[in-house]
Parts: structure tokens; sequence; C-alpha cells
């Protein structure tokens, strides 16, 4: 990774909305999605493609949401424990959904996540129902600030926690569990005859990827100011899932990268048309058939077909 | 009297109604390099698969070390430290050689320490020592799925060696192996075994190889051990001459 | 209790029948193609789509109410025709030979597009339209009165599954198509055209979505989002009968509409979970489905 150009464009990130400050909400959605989408980016190395992994993302910004309810006031509490929430969701979901792979793997995501997006709409006396929960303003280190100001300490804070978790998630990715982690996609077999037990290394990878996708959903709760359903249908899983494979081969930067490119799409396309859901299935499509180099070891690998 | 490792008694497991092992009972004793003969298709991969916990038998036991490991995983049996090389060579396909090796040393270290990367100073030397072994060196840095057959077939043995485990399973190590090669890599990876005092059990077609390198033979045919011994001796009975004959 | 017995049963089959529509062909297209159409749900709302806009045409028009039942037949097939051949050569047939991975990308891509285009052309409110059904009156069986419509659609599912049944093991087609699903290079080195077969396939099991939906709109209407909730119904049903069993997903229809029909009458907050919570226990004992088997590496 070239150090200087990802120094380089960290500071250009944190300039920019200095001089451009409608730029400041864009960008920390851009952020908060590139976490979400490097935790389907990580299951993708096994091989593995979550289409519903929205719902650890609408999960935690709920538990931003009732802990605030809750009277828990603090910035970095609420987003800690809404991650630690979402991992265990993860932890719970996961440990079912790890026995299985491809197809079974993605539709079952789906399908739970699903049943998270019902369970969100439907129990309005919980979550609010379609109208969402809000999210209120919190103190930042026992500091109150005024909406704008904490608009700001958010962004910079996200900006923090991507360098510093970006980090973190490279380590993993280049440790021996991380290896551990293709090695899943390209031989399981070899992997269990070297004494390896691959549901767990899947089961820490799906952990660590609902945690990202939670740590995603809290910065994106506190940038808009309320989380409804939406945050978990399957169509916001389908964004993810592009900008994972858009930045694939990218690794960590390219998630950033992935959801950058992606948010500032958005908001260019939602001036001239309706039809998001259709250009980011399109560009899915055209990425996969047109752009291997994400994908080229999953493109490489003939189908494990029955005859 | 030796010490047996793997102890295998009254075996029974079938296939598709046919019988692949019919009461097999056998020892496999410290230090011994064991050779597995016998007609195609007899059942001589079941054995391993038996022994390595792919495959569960109907009845019997398998022991290792006193330790029953009959109804284990393949996962577990790997942990107890028995190794296994495969007939067609599983790879990490796409990865190079020297990182098959580095996440084969990483599992016999175990694999808890997301804090330290894959690639070690220490691991590296230890990959390219055991590639070196096998005569993998110079391939090294290329895709695995790259190299030819026998090549292919070297990275899968070295891969079980990284184990460090005590007993290795081989199955036909040297198929795919030009014949000029034959020879080097078996003195190389029995003087790693002799070194390392680990056992081997191999399943073999090639009777050179077997009369220069097995200390015992088992002769193994539909599902039951026809013969044992040492291989001056089973190469000489008429009845392993006639069944086996044509096989090398 | 013996009340409640007849009617739970009549209402759990009549479920079963639309659930099996929805499901059928998914694990058809499965089973011939190898492929999972992550986008089939999208057919069937296509389907019901199409089916209660014509509906409605008939009604405000004031003509007969009897070419309703025409046009859901006549829904389905202008779906299939138009969607099935479309799609399959354009994407589907590009998957083959490639990672499941791909596959599902590629299916959950046209789900996304699908979604759009059905919002453009069909707007977001929701169609229903069951004056074509309440024609056909009631009947009273066991004491209970029971809508006649619920009657055709058992019969509709029970001629699918004959007429499938005969297809595959009476005709030439049916023969064609199990030697492609038995091996398909086999099948393409004798000679046989395997793409018309999987155009037909897949035509065959976009027809049997968009009659579904088209089906299910004379009882429940469509609105947005049914994609998306039937996709994961269908493959609840083809996952626990087992991917690419058509008597699998006859079966567990069955299942998951008794399950249902129990939630509704018992404890109906549940009603919309009772299938997934079906499929986990199933697939929990058995992984890969009543039927369905996983072929082991071989090593």
């Amino acid at each position: 990774m070239r150090i200087s150009l990802a120094v380089a464009a960290v500071l250009a990130l944190a300039v920019a909305p200095i001089l451009a400050p409608w730029l400041e909400f864009v960008l920390t959605l851009a952020i908060a999605k590139g976490f979400a989408a490097l935790g389907v980016a990580i299951l993708l190395r096994a091989g593995l493609i979550s289409i519903g992994h929205a719902m650890f993302f609408a999960a935690s910004a709920y538990g931003v949401a009732f802990l605030a309810r809750a009277g828990i006031n603090d910035f970095a509490a609420l987003v800690a424990l809404s991650v630690l929430a979402a991992g265990l969701a993860g932890a719970v979901v996961g440990a079912f959904l790890v026995r299985y792979r491809a197809i079974f793997f993605a539709m079952l995501n789906l399908a739970v996540s699903m049943v998270f997006y019902a369970l969100f709409a439907k129990l309005y006396g919980v979550t609010g129902g379609t109208d969402g929960m809000a999210v209120p303003v919190p103190s930042v280190f026992g500091i109150v600030l005024s909406e704008p100001a904490f608009k700001n300490t958010l962004f910079y804070g996200s900006l923090t926690l991507m360098v510093l978790v970006g980090l973190g998630v490279h380590r993993y990715l280049d440790s021996p569990l991380g290896h551990a982690l293709s090695a899943v996609h390209t031989n399981e077999v070899r992997l269990e005859y070297l004494g390896i037990p691959v549901w767990a290394v899947l089961l820490i990878a799906y952990v660590v990827s609902a945690a990202l996708a939670g740590l995603g959903g809290a910065i994106t709760g506190f940038a808009i100011g309320r989380v409804v359903p939406d945050f978990a249908f399957w169509t916001a899983s389908g964004q993810l899932v592009l900008v994972a494979v858009l930045g694939g081969i990218g690794g960590v930067p390219g998630a950033f990268i992935g959801a950058l490119f992606l948010e500032l799409l958005h908001s260019a396309a939602v001036t001239v048309t309706d039809a998001w859901n259709l250009i980011v299935g399109a560009a899915l499509i055209i990425v996969i058939m047109f752009l291997p180099k994400g994908l080229y070891g999953l493109l490489a690998r003939r189908a494990a077909v029955a005859k | 009297m030796k010490q047996t490792i793997l102890q295998a008694r009254d075996l029974h497991v079938s296939f598709a109604g046919v019988k692949a092992a019919d009461g097999v009972s056998l020892d496999i004793h410290q230090g011994e390099f064991l050779a597995v003969i016998g007609p195609n298709g007899s059942g001589k991969t079941t054995l391993l698969n038996l022994c390595t916990g792919y495959v569960r038998p109907k009845s019997g036991s398998v022991h290792l070390e006193g330790r029953d490991i009959t109804r284990l995983t393949p996962r577990a049996i790997a942990r107890l430290g028995v190794a296994r090389a495969f007939q067609i060579p599983q790879l990490f396909s796409d990865q190079r050689v020297i990182d098959n090796m580095m996440l084969a040393l990483a599992a016999k270290d175990g694999l808890w320490t997301m804090v330290r990367p894959l690639e070690t100073a220490a691991r590296r030397e230890e990959a390219r020592a055991l590639l070196d072994l096998v005569g993998l060196a110079d391939d090294k840095s290329r895709i695995s799925s790259t190299l030819p057959e026998g090549h292919r077939k070297l990275l899968d043995i070295a891969i079980a060696l990284a184990l460090k485990p005590r007993l290795v399973l081989l199955d036909e190590p040297t198929s795919g192996v030009s014949s000029l090669e034959r020879f080097p890599l078996m003195e190389a990876l029995m003087g790693a075994l002799r070194q390392r005092q680990m056992t081997a059990l191999f399943v073999e077609h090639d009777m050179d190889v077997v009369a220069r390198y097995a200390n015992r033979v088992l002769v193994w045919n539909a599902g039951k051990i026809m013969a044992e011994g040492h291989p001056d001796v089973v190469f000489k009975d008429e009845r392993v001459l006639q069944s086996v004959v044509g096989v090398a | 209790m013996s009340n409640t017995v007849i009617p739970l049963l009549l209402d759990s089959l009549a479920s079963a029948a639309l659930i099996f529509f929805a499901a059928v062909g998914l694990t058809l297209v499965f089973s011939v193609l190898r492929v999972l159409n992550v986008a089939h749900g999208s057919l069937y709302s296509i389907g019901a789509y199409v089916a209660a806009s014509i509906c409605l045409f008939i009604v405000s028009r004031q003509l007969s109410p009897y070419l309703s039942f025409v046009a859901l037949l006549f829904s389905a097939v202008f779906v299939a025709a138009l969607f099935g051949p479309l799609i399959e050569r354009t994407l589907i047939r590009w998957t083959y030979g490639k990672s499941e991975a791909v596959q599902i990308l590629i299916t959950f891509g046209l789900f996304l597009i699908l979604e759009d285009v059905q919002r453009m052309v069909f707007g977001v409110q929701s169609l229903y339209e069951d004056a074509p059904m309440r024609l056909l009156g009631t009947s009273l069986i066991g004491g209970v009165v029971y809508l006649n419509y619920q009657i055709v659609l058992i019969g509709m599912a029970i001629l699918v599954i004959i007429g499938l049944r005969l297809l595959i093991r009476h005709t030439r087609l049916g023969r064609l198509i199990t030697a492609v699903v038995a091996d398909r290079e086999m099948a393409q080195s004798i000679g046989i055209d395997t793409n018309r077969i999987f155009i037909l396939a897949f035509s065959l099991g976009v027809f049997l979505a968009a009659l579904g939906g088209a089906l299910a709109v004379l009882t429940s209407g469509v609105a947005p989002g049914l994609g998306a909730d039937t996709m994961v119904l269908a493959f609840a049903v083809a996952a626990i009968g087992g991917l690419g069993q058509i008597e699998g997903a006859a079966i567990a229809s069955l299942i998951v509409g008794f399950v249902r029909v129990l939630a509704i009458y018992y404890v109906p907050a549940l009603d919309a979970v009772a299938p997934y919570a079906a499929m986990l226990i199933v697939l929990l004992i058995r992984p890969y489905g009543l039927f369905g088997s996983v072929t082991a590496r071989r090593i």
C-alpha cells in the first residue's frame, strides 16, 4: 500500500469539507457505508456473499436510538455499545449461517435480513414502525455540542476511525486467520486437514463483518439524525454488495474508495432520476461481467456443480 | 518391541455394495515406513481415509497411540499429529507456493494470532527449508496452480510435512513425478522423515520405490490384507505377484 | 375442536397451492440450469402487476369478468415470453460454468433492476381486484364456507405437478431435459441442443412464477415489496424440499402452508416468520432439505 498516497487521500478528505461544506454529510455517509461494505468484502474473501448485511447496519442504528432513549447520552459509549450489539447479533446469526456456502449462505442472509426488516417495520410500538426512531445529538466526552459542531465532530471522528479501524482490519486480513479466510474459498478440505476449524475462521469473520456494518450504521444514524426500517431493506444490502465488489481487489482502501465513488454518484443521480436501484443493479452486473479484476478469483473458479 | 503408533482393528466399510475394507487390522510402528500396494480400485485410498477420519467405518476401530480416533473428524485427527498427502494434490491453488507453506506452518503454530502477520521472517525461513527439502525452492514465488503436476504433488507433500506430524500418510507420493526425480524425492523425503522421527504409511504403485524404501509392505486386495512383511519376502510371494503384477 | 380442523386443513391446502406456485419455478430452474435465480421473486410480482392491471382494466370497462381468468393466464405467458428468453440469453447463459458467487451477484443485480422497473411502470400503489374471484362463489365443505377459487387454486397446483411429471417422464422434451440435468457435458457431446433446453426451462420457470403472482392477485393483490417477500418464501420452500426437487417443493409447500395457516389461526403476529421458523428447523436436521443432496468432494 502506497503509504504516502493513502496519507494524502486522508488529508484531502479532512480538508474537503472546509472547502465545500456540503461535502461533509456525503463524506460521512460514504465512510459509514465504507465500513459496512468492508464487512461484506471480508466475507467475500471466503467466497461468501452476504446479500442481507444491511441488517447489522440497521440493528446498530436502532441500538443507538434505543440506548439514547434509555438515557445513555455519550457518543463514544453509544457507538461502542451499538457496535457490540451488532457483533453479538452477528455471532448469533453467524453461528447458524456459517455452516452454509454460496447460494444457501446468500439466500439465508437475505431471509434473515427480511425478518429484521419486518420486525423493525411492524413493531410500531417499539421501533416506531415505518416512521423510525430519532437519533438525538449526543454529548462528546462530556461536552454538549450544537448540532453543526457535532456533525463536524462526527465527520472527523469517522475519518479517524476509518484510519484506525482500517489498519486493524488490514492487520486481520494479513494474519493467518485472514489468509485462512481466503483459503476457505480455495480449498476448504485442505484447511480441515491442516487441523484448522473452518467454522471458527468463518464465524470470526462474520462477527467482525457484522461489527463493521454496525459501525457504519451507528455513524449513519448520527449523521441523518434518524433511523428507519429501510436501513435494513434488501436494496440497502445490494448497495453494500456493489461497493464491496467494486472495491474488491483494493482490500481495505478499496471499500472506502468504492463507497465514496458510489455516494458521490448517488448525490448526482438523485437529482436526475429515481431509479437508483436500477443503477446499482446494472452497475453490479457490468462490474462482474466486464471488470473482473476485483473478482478474478471468483470468476476463475469453475462451477462446482453436481453432475 | 517398537511402540505402536497406529492400531486398526477389524475395520469394515463398504461403498455401494462393494467392500472396501473387509475386517482389516493392522499396526503401524514408530519409525516405520510402511508401504501399501495392491491392484487399482482395491480400496487402498479408503485405508487412508479411514485413518484420517474422512470415512467412518461401519465397524471396527482405529487407535492413535492408544487413543480412539475412529469417530474423530479429519481436523481433530490432524491436530493429533497425523498429516496426509493426497493423490490429487490439494493445494491453495491461487496462492504462491510459499504462501501455501506458510499457511500450513501457521496452522501448526496455532492460528489465533490476529496481530501478527502470516509472513514472518522465521516462518518464511522454515517454509523455504521445507521447499528445499522437496526440491521446490526455485518455485517458491510461483502461483501453485501454474506448477506442473509433479511439482504440485511435491508441494502437497511439503504441506503435510509442515504440520510436523508423528505419522504421515502419503497417497501415491511418486505418481505424477518424473522417473528422474522420483528417487531424489524419495531420498530427501525419507531422510527428512528419519531425521524428524516421523512414521510413514504410503500407498504406492512403483515397486522399485517400495522395494528400496519400505521396511514393511502390506498387500491389499479386495478389502483385505493379502500378505504382509518385508519387501523381499512379499515380492517373492506367488499370490502377490499374480494379483499385483502389471500394476507398477 | 373439530370445527377448526377442517377449515385449518382446507386453508392450509389453498395456502400451500399458492406457495407452491411461488416456489416451483425457482426449483425447476435450479434443477435444469443449476442456477438459483435471485430475481425469481420479481418475475412473480411482475406477473401479479400485469395481471392486476389487466383485471382492473376489464372491470373498469365492464367487460365480462370471466375474461379476467383468461387475463391471468395471458399475463403469465406474456411475462414469460418477454423476460424468459431475454434474461436467459443475456445474463443467465453468461454464468454457466462460473462460480456460484457470480450467479448470485448477476441475478441479484437483475433483482435490483427489476425492482425499479416495476416501480417505474406500475407505480407504488397496491393493486387489488377480487371481483372475478367472488364470481366463482363459494361451497359448503364440512360445514364451512369455502371459496371456490381456493379449490381452483388447489386443482391448478395439482395439475402443474402432474403436468411437470408427465412432461419429464413421457415426452421427448422431458427426456432431453433429464439428460441435460443428469450430465450436461455428456448431453452436449451427443448433440442435444442444450441452449434450447435452457431457454425453454428458464422460460417455463418464469411462466410458473408469473402465473403464481397472477393467481395470487385475486386473493391478496399486489404491492411493492411483494417480489422480495416472495423470493425468500420461495427459497425457504425450495430449501425445505431440497433445491431442484419438484416433488420436494410440493411437500414443502404443504408444510409451509400448514405452518403459516396455523400461525394465522393461533399466533397471528408470527405468520410472516412461520415459514422461516419451519425452514430453520428442517435445515437444522437436514442441512440440504428433505430431498436435497450435496455432492461430497472427491479426494
